[in-house]
């Protein structure tokens, strides 16, 4: 709650600074990095559990959502994630797209058109959007999907986005023993056990792309 | 009580897709019945926009904005990614015409109540109804 200029001269690794679109296009740009990376790995643990399309999925959606936000004018934050969101819904072409597409998008929507925004107010807007996923899905915690990392990321934002990027990568590894009670790996039942969730994974990748993001600058 | 309501068809497969319409469309009977107006415009959008298995908004999007001619569109769709595709359109976007609607019903049996309906003049609400219904159809 400190005053604006006190706060853009905050030490890099506190979040008390603000953030513009500019910061935003970094994130996404990171995290689709992080995606490419990792996209054998994700499609690996999709082919334990899922339909071993996952990595793939996403390699096509936030390579679709980088080129848009390089074409496209995005001036706020809101902006940007709006954009992503339409982009990964229309494009990854599995269910990883409608969720992650309404997790930027109603997190974007939240975020309204301010020019900058403040680490708790993201941290505000992404719960509105973790809550939407959940609604859209039907999941809960422990279910074994995204909302293992997601949701103890959001938690911990408050504290720093570092903290919060930890959070989501203990909760995608707590995915390792759970039961999955959603999607196809449902089916599996008990067979699920034993394997790390790929969407949780994932989510670990996004949040810890946001804390790079923040470390960059 | 001219415009039908438009059927919209979404599957992983584009196969199913147009293979359900057709199915629902025969099954109506293209008569129409009381109403006199011709079949409900039925479209499909199966899979992905490459040809592969999954969803895409896009064909989606297509299919709905094609049938719609003003009295509301009943989206049915098959799981997964297809169901939560059309949720999200529908929650998050603006993508999908005014009076488009999921409706809550087994794909198969769902379309050609779906279709039979609007194509005997029901309005949204009776055209969701009857595919819900087809749930309570038991067959044993």
């Amino acid at each position: 709650m400190g005053r604006a200029g006190a706060d853009r001269r905050a030490p890099v690794g506190t979040v008390s600074r603000v953030m513009d679109a500019d910061f935003f296009r970094r994130w996404m740009e990171l995290a689709a990095a992080a995606v490419e990376r990792e996209a054998d790995r994700l499609t690996e643990l999709d082919s334990a559990i899922g339909d071993a399309d996952h990595g793939s999925n996403l390699q096509r959606g936030f390579a679709a959502l980088v080129a848009a936000l390089d074409k496209e004018e995005t001036a706020t934050p809101g902006a940007v994630l709006v954009l992503a969101g339409r982009q990964l819904i229309s494009t990854v072409g599995g269910a990883s797209g409608p969720l992650y597409g309404t997790l930027m998008r109603r997190a974007g929507k939240t975020l309204g058109d301010a020019a900058e925004v403040t680490p708790a107010q993201l941290a505000e807007a992404l719960r509105a959007g973790v809550t939407a996923v959940a609604g859209l899905g039907g999941a809960k915690a422990g279910d074994k999907t995204m909302l293992d990392a997601l949701e103890p990321a959001v938690d911990a934002l408050g504290e720093s986005f570092a903290a919060a990027a930890q959070a989501a990568e203990r909760g995608a590894l707590a995915t390792v023993p759970m039961r999955a009670r959603k999607g196809r790996a449902s089916y599996l039942g008990e067979r699920s056990v034993g394997h790390q969730d790929p969407g949780a994974t994932s989510s670990a990748l996004l949040i810890a792309a946001l804390a790079e993001a923040e470390a960059a600058r | 009580m001219s415009a039908r309501v438009g059927i919209v068809l979404v599957s992983h497969s584009a196969a199913v897709a147009a293979s359900v319409a057709d199915m629902a469309r025969a099954l109506a009977g293209g008569g129409g019945g009381a109403g006199g107006g011709g079949s409900a415009p039925v479209a499909a959008a199966g899979g992905t926009a490459d040809g592969g298995f999954g969803t895409s908004a896009e064909l989606i999007t297509e299919a709905a904005t094609s049938v719609d001619g003003g009295a509301g569109v009943a989206v049915l769709a098959d799981l997964g990614s297809a169901v939560l595709t059309v949720k999200a359109l529908l929650a998050e976007g603006d993508e999908l015409p005014a009076g488009t609607r999921l409706v809550d019903a087994p794909f198969v049996e769902g379309a050609v109540a779906a279709v039979v309906t609007a194509s005997a003049g029901g309005d949204l609400d009776a055209v969701a109804a009857a595919a819900s219904e087809a749930y309570s159809y038991r067959k044993e």
